[in-house]
């Protein structure tokens, strides 16, 4: 089993009076991809913003390669090498594919853009991901289909050099073949050592890719497992109603309250 | 704008082009200048001549100037109703420095640095009080034009230098300087918003604020910056203002706030945020300027001039909705 690069201890969050995550512990280990399942509203957004420091914690601590961290914003976030992929928070429809996939950490000097050597680098990254359908790197965004975004979305979260990248439904608007596409990114970039999480709720794609499954029941942490010591219907269990056999939440009932 | 057109050229038949309603919208504010100038030219003999256009672009400078503080606010889905406002303040505040006897550019100084505070003002209850740009600015409008006539006490301050005389008479080849100085500001501003990190961060606060903080980017400074911008920029106004009246009046110049608002509408900037241009709004000031000056030209009464600034702008909005 490989080390944990990110670690999530006793993690607690609420929006006012709603307690959306209760003492959430969770995993990450490096050259693996683990799989966050869960229900609509389960909490797994919630759990990745609060990771990428979108929201602040209200408690339980955070460890990157062993050492705590404090994660203030999305850019301490950035700075430890955490990428995300957000469910919600799309791009920006004004700007062209170049400017939002290097949105904040621009390249240049003394605030003057390079263009030229953004527009080289993204280029490049989405030949890697195989994306042939769009035609210019400074086509707007607006211009471009769901599944062309997503992959925009995707080639800014890897383009950098990261550590730990976080897919939140990154599949959900993609047709076949480029849902086939992000499923082999996520196997290349967990072979390439970094850790991945992976959002779905399309159980064929967790068992396929994941090595490991962490599934969140009413904000709880139900279980987390190797995929192989798990199947289909008990993984589907634990999603429907926390507990799966001796798996799971010892009295669901009473995390429902 | 003209990229989008620049591009479809390849492809589209002129004929189709004109058939395209996006064509006229994209070109709205370029197609009414020329249109203005046509019809004035050829309705009054002195209307194109070398005086008349100077002039007109001397007139012209100071709303530029202002257009462009307008359109940087505007690009971040924000709105600046106290520009003009603040421009006489700073206005207010540079004459009685002057009057005080300081020297006039350390008094011009002051001035633009007192506009750039009502800026910052605004900008910070915009970012940090989370209060609607809206109703910030429109406070501002009240509170500046306020601060200026308790400060003057309600009197204009006689101006008369010679630095701010050779600002508005002199000139470089036929280039007034009042030209020179718009000509200097709007290319900053538009290296500033096109080729510049702070550019891109602009025009993503103002199209998707949330994306934008999530990538790591400190909207509410954003926010604070342009405000300082166009604070700033109105205080360049009022250094303009006082060399062309030769006074500091504390009159509140609503006329200017409006037109610098009509000025980035017609030059394609929409309200919602997230889409900047510089060269659009300048046309859309030498449109207003040119506008009211054929009008005045052909002897019709001033009291038409704002119902026909009204009437364009309307107009122009129209067309706007078919913007590609
Ligand atoms: N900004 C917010 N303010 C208030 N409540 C929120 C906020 N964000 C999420 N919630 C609530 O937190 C709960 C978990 O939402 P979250 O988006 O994390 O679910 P999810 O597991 O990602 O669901 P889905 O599979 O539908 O994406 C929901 O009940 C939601 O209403
Ligand atoms: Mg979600």
């Amino acid at each position: 089993m490989s080390e944990p690069i990110l670690e999530l201890r006793g993690i607690n969050k609420s929006f006012g009076a709603v307690h959306v995550l209760h003492d959430v512990d969770f995993t990450v280990r490096a050259g693996e991809v683990t799989a966050l399942v869960g229900d609509n509203g389960a909490g797994k957004s919630t759990l990745v913003k609060c990771i990428a420091g979108i929201h602040p914690t209200d408690s339980g601590e955070v460890l990157f390669d062993g050492r705590q961290v404090s994660i203030h914003g999305p850019k301490d976030a950035a700075d430890l090498g955490i990428e995300v992929v957000y469910q919600d928070l799309a791009l920006c429809d004004n700007l062209d594919i170049v400017q939002n996939m290097f949105l904040g950490r621009e390249r240049g000097k003394a605030g003057v853009l390079d263009e030229a050597d953004m527009e080289q680098a993204a280029r490049r990254t989405l030949a890697s991901l195989s994306v042939r359908t769009v035609k210019s790197v400074r086509t707007p965004v607006a211009a471009l289909s769901g599944g062309q975004r997503q992959t925009v979305a995707i080639a800014k979260a890897v383009l950098w050099d990261s550590k730990v990248v976080l897919l939140d439904e990154p599949t959900a608007a993609l047709g076949v073949a480029q849902t086939r596409q992000v499923l082999d990114l996520v196997r290349r970039l967990a072979e390439q050592g970094l850790g991945v999480v992976l959002i779905s709720h399309n159980m064929n794609d967790v068992f396929e890719v994941a090595d490991r499954i962490a599934c969140l029941y009413l904000g709880r942490m139900a279980a987390e497992l190797p995929t192989k010591d798990v199947s289909h219907s008990q993984v589907v269990e634990l999603i429907t109603a926390g507990r799966s056999g001796d798996l799971g939440i010892a009295r669901p009932d009473m995390a429902a309250v | 704008m003209a990229e989008a057109v620049a591009v479809g050229a390849d492809r589209e038949s002129l004929g189709g082009r004109l058939r395209d309603i996006g064509f006229w919208a994209d070109w709205a504010a370029v197609i009414g200048l020329v249109a203005l100038v046509i019809v004035f030219g050829l309705a009054s003999p002195s209307f194109l001549t070398l005086g008349n256009i100077q002039a007109m672009l001397v007139s012209a400078a100071i709303l530029i100037v202002l257009a462009v503080g307008q359109t940087f606010v505007i690009a971040t889905s924000g709105i600046d109703l106290s520009i003009a406002s603040i421009m006489t303040f700073g206005a207010v505040v540079l004459g009685l420095l002057y009057a005080a006897g300081w020297p006039i550019l350390l008094a011009c100084l002051v001035g633009v640095v007192a506009a750039g505070l009502a800026g910052v003002i605004n900008g910070t209850l915009v970012a940090k009080g989370r209060i609607p740009d809206f109703v910030v600015t429109l406070g501002m409008f009240s509170a500046a034009s306020g601060a200026a006539l308790i400060l003057s006490d309600g009197k204009p301050t006689q101006v008369v230098d010679g630095f701010l005389l050779a600002l508005a008479s002199g000139s470089v080849g036929p280039f007034g300087y009042f030209i020179v100085v718009a000509a200097v500001v709007v290319v900053v501003a538009h290296v500033a918003l096109f080729h510049t990190r702070f550019g891109v961060h602009v025009l993503a606060t103002g199209g998707n604020a949330e994306g934008a903080r999530a990538m790591g980017i400190r909207t509410g400074r954003v926010r604070l910056a342009v405000y300082l911008i166009s604070g700033v920029l109105a205080g360049v106004g009022a250094i303009l203002l006082v060399s062309r009246v030769g006074a500091a009046e504390p009159a509140i110049n609503t006329t200017y706030l409006l037109n610098a608002i009509a000025a980035v509408v017609l030059g394609g900037v929409s309200l919602q945020g997230g889409r900047g241009n510089i060269l659009g709004p300048v046309v859309g000031a030498l449109l207003l300027t040119a506008l009211t000056n054929g009008l005045t030209l052909l002897g019709i009464s001033q009291y038409y001039q704002p119902l026909a600034v009204g009437v364009v702008v309307v107009m122009a909005a129209l067309l706007m909705r078919y913007q590609r």
